[in-house]
């Protein structure tokens, strides 16, 4: 862990429609620091994932966030991606008819056009998302399916640990990431998550059960109650409201 | 592009990503205006085309003078004065060519600027063999003598007409009688030229047949008729083209394209179409009234119809399929893509005549901007067609708020044994879809691209290889501005 600021999120308030979601929410991450959200369902975990990545019906109405210093709400949704953030949803959209492969691939040249880098060489490319592929249990054949369309829940999670194993983001968001996986799959998505942690890059783990945190050990834990952090502490924080539950923090207001 | 500027009624190309919008600068022969049976004299009289082909076109004429245009489709356009326009325009030559080396280099240089080679010793390897119409006359058909070594035939109908006249006798009108509706019975008296194929027993052509169309001359409508006979035992695979320069005026574009299908034999008919669509506000464009039809004759026959459609103002068009013979197969595979204002009544028919006949129909229409798109289709069972099957599948996708789509499938069967299904989807480009992959750094444009391939992906794989390649990046072209 350093103490070089990767996300620094400033009175953040939001608003999906009218509906104030996001209250002066407050939180700095630094380089090579995991840090994960609990808090109760409807408390707008996921609203904080699609703002911070600037999901169109999401508006900001105060407050600052940068990202590597640089003035993350100004840029586009692909900007933002480019720039080295990433999500991992909770439900990946089906889009029919385009391969994984050919998906995955665009998505990589766009990010290394952005960063002057040429673009991968395609036989590269496939013997890479073939080994990485392989690490996450996913065959070769699934890698030539359209991308999501009836896949299962576990699936879907593996084939967004991919996109973060290829992609490798210097900021990962994982939104819910073990909804719908089974102990097994929540293993190998947990493990090739872990794999990606390095001193440079930083992760936000968005959860509503402790579980997740057996597997992917947070440096900070932090309770998200009506719209911003309530109460913040160490890894611990998470077994405490695992045995008591939300109770206490959602009957303060 | 400097021929753009000597002709001032050509559109203005800001904002405009139609790149075949050029004119060719050449000297042309035409028929004065307007249509009677002096002009219709005059055509067949140019062609030097023999007694009964001059009397079928007076009487597709006389039949035509009678007909109303139909009104049934799902289009709007203005009335077109059928006696302002030009029925004959031909490439001035002094002499019919007998090579390459004798057709004007112009028109040699406009089709290497639209990307088709005519010179045979450029096109590689030869995998392509190609009838180049100009303005309703075939300049150049390239390969013949390696193809007339199988005996098989391709070249300009005009010249079938003289070279071969029974095969054309026997097999003209067949398929799409003179009587067969308003713009058939139009082309049956006026067509100038298009592609004759004959491909004899138990031969499979060894290269792709191409015919690429174009349409230069002003005021000119273009007529063109294809006619293409699959002897018993034989495999064509036939692929067209079409592009037309940017005009502020509408275009008419009238064809009609025959297929006979003999016993055991198999027909593979693509179609990339690209008529100047008119300017982004609607200004200009081509008038699409097509008529396709094959007919499978034979037992086992089968007929593909694969088409990817981008271009024309109005399109009016159902290639379809005549099952006759027992255990014939038609196909049909589609993808419509309207920007603009562009408008599309298209779809297919499938008539059930023989015994064990299959049809299937695959249609993915996108339509975008302000335009507007109808598949209107036919799955008819005839009383002894026995154990008729059909699948249809029609999907639309529609991009922005302004577009419209519309599924008319038309269903009529009078056989207890047939099984006929049919799915239709409507869908838009979701916002779940477009974040999704702009979340992994890919930009909104090709994100859309990417969706609307994907959605295409099923009727593409059906085009040959450098077809397909061709038909994804003019799908993309056409797609320029209809985000954002």
């Amino acid at each position: 862990m350093s103490n070089t600021p990767l996300l620094e999120i400033e009175d953040l308030s939001a608003r999906v429609k009218d509906k104030e979601i996001i209250k002066g929410f407050n939180l700095t991450i630094n380089e090579g620091e995991v840090h994960a959200i609990m808090g109760p369902n409807g408390a707008g975990k996921s609203t904080l994932s699609y703002v911070l990545c600037g999901k169109s019906g999401y508006e900001v109405t105060s407050g600052h966030v940068r990202f590597k210093g640089k003035d993350l709400l100004s840029m586009s949704v692909e900007e933002r991606a480019r720039e080295g953030l990433f999500l991992i949803m909770q439900y990946p959209v089906e889009i029919p008819g385009v391969a994984v492969t050919t998906f995955l691939k665009h998505a990589v040249n766009a990010q290394r056009k952005y960063h002057n880098q040429p673009e991968l060489d395609t036989m590269d490319f496939m013997k890479l998302l073939r080994e990485e592929g392989r690490k996450l249990g996913i065959s070769a054949d699934m890698l030539k399916r359209p991308i999501n369309v009836g896949f299962s829940g576990g699936e879907k999670k593996r084939l967004e640990t991919l996109q973060l194993t290829i992609l490798k983001p210097q900021f990962a968001i994982l939104d819910e990431a073990d909804s719908g996986l089974d102990i097994d799959a929540l293993k190998v998505v947990s493990e090739g998550i872990n794999a990606e942690r390095n001193e440079h890059n930083a992760m936000l783990v968005i959860t509503h059960y402790q579980r997740l945190l057996n597997d992917i050990v947070p440096d900070f834990v932090h309770v998200y109650a009506d719209g911003h952090i309530v109460k913040s502490g160490g890894k611990e924080l998470a077994a405490e409201i695992e045995k008591n539950g939300y109770a206490e923090f959602t009957k303060e207001k | 592009m400097t021929e753009k500027k000597q002709t001032p009624e050509i559109a203005d190309e800001s904002g405009d990503k139609y790149k075949y919008g050029f004119v060719t600068d050449i000297a042309t022969e035409s028929a004065p205006k307007g249509l009677n049976e002096e002009i219709i004299r005059l055509i067949s009289g140019k062609k030097q085309e023999p007694a009964w082909l001059l009397d079928f076109r007076l009487r597709a004429f006389n039949y035509w003078q009678n007909m109303k245009e139909p009104t049934w489709a799902k289009l709007n356009y203005d009335k077109i004065d059928y006696q302002d326009l030009y029925y004959y325009a031909a490439p001035k030559q002094k002499v019919s060519p007998k090579s390459l080396d004798e057709i004007d280099p112009k028109l040699l240089a406009t089709y290497e600027k639209l990307g088709i080679p005519l010179k045979e010793q450029e096109i590689l390897s030869g995998v392509v063999a190609v009838d180049a119409v100009f303005d309703s006359v075939s300049v150049a058909t390239t390969y013949r003598a390696k193809l007339a070594e199988k005996g098989i035939i391709f070249c300009s109908i005009s010249e079938a007409v003289r070279e071969h006249p029974d095969l054309v006798q026997k097999y003209l009108g067949t398929v799409v009688p003179y009587t067969d509706n308003f713009f058939a019975s139009l082309n049956s008296a006026v067509f100038t030229d298009g592609s004759f194929v004959y491909i004899p027993k138990g031969v499979k052509c060894p290269m792709e047949l191409s015919t690429y169309f174009r349409i230069n001359a002003q005021n000119t409508g273009q007529f063109e008729r294809t006619l293409i006979v699959a002897d018993d035992e034989s495999y064509v695979s036939y692929l067209e083209g079409c592009t037309a320069p940017q005009r502020d005026e509408n275009q008419l574009h009238a064809a009609i394209v025959e297929i006979v299908v003999l016993d055991n034999a198999e027909v593979k008919y693509s179609t990339v179409q690209n008529w100047y669509p008119g300017d982004k506000d609607g200004k200009g464009g081509v008038y699409n009234f097509v008529t396709k039809r094959a007919a499978c004759r034979g037992k086992n026959a089968k007929i593909s119809w694969t088409q990817v459609e981008t271009g024309s103002a109005v399109t009016w068009k159902y290639p379809s399929c005549v099952l006759q013979g027992d255990n014939s197969v038609g196909e049909f595979y589609s993808v419509a893509l309207t920007n603009n204002y562009q408008q599309a009544d298209t779809g297919t028919k499938m008539i059930h005549i023989g015994k064990n006949t299959t049809s299937k129909i695959i249609s993915k229409g996108i339509s975008a901007g302000h335009s507007n798109q109808t598949y209107r289709g036919l799955v008819r069972v005839s009383p002894n067609a026995d154990n008729a099957r059909n699948y249809s599948q029609c999907d639309s996708l529609l991009i922005g708020q302004n577009c419209g789509s519309h599924t008319v499938p038309y269903v009529e069967n009078r056989n207890k044994s047939a099984v006929l299904e049919h799915e239709a989807t409507t869908s838009k480009i979701s916002d779940e879809q477009l974040f999704y992959c702009r979340q992994r750094g890919i930009d909104e444009e090709t994100a859309v691209s990417l969706i609307v391939n994907g959605f295409c992906k099923e009727v593409m794989q059906h085009l040959p290889l450098e077809f397909a390649i061709e038909a994804a990046k003019l799908i993309n072209i056409s797609l320029e501005g209809s985000v954002g």
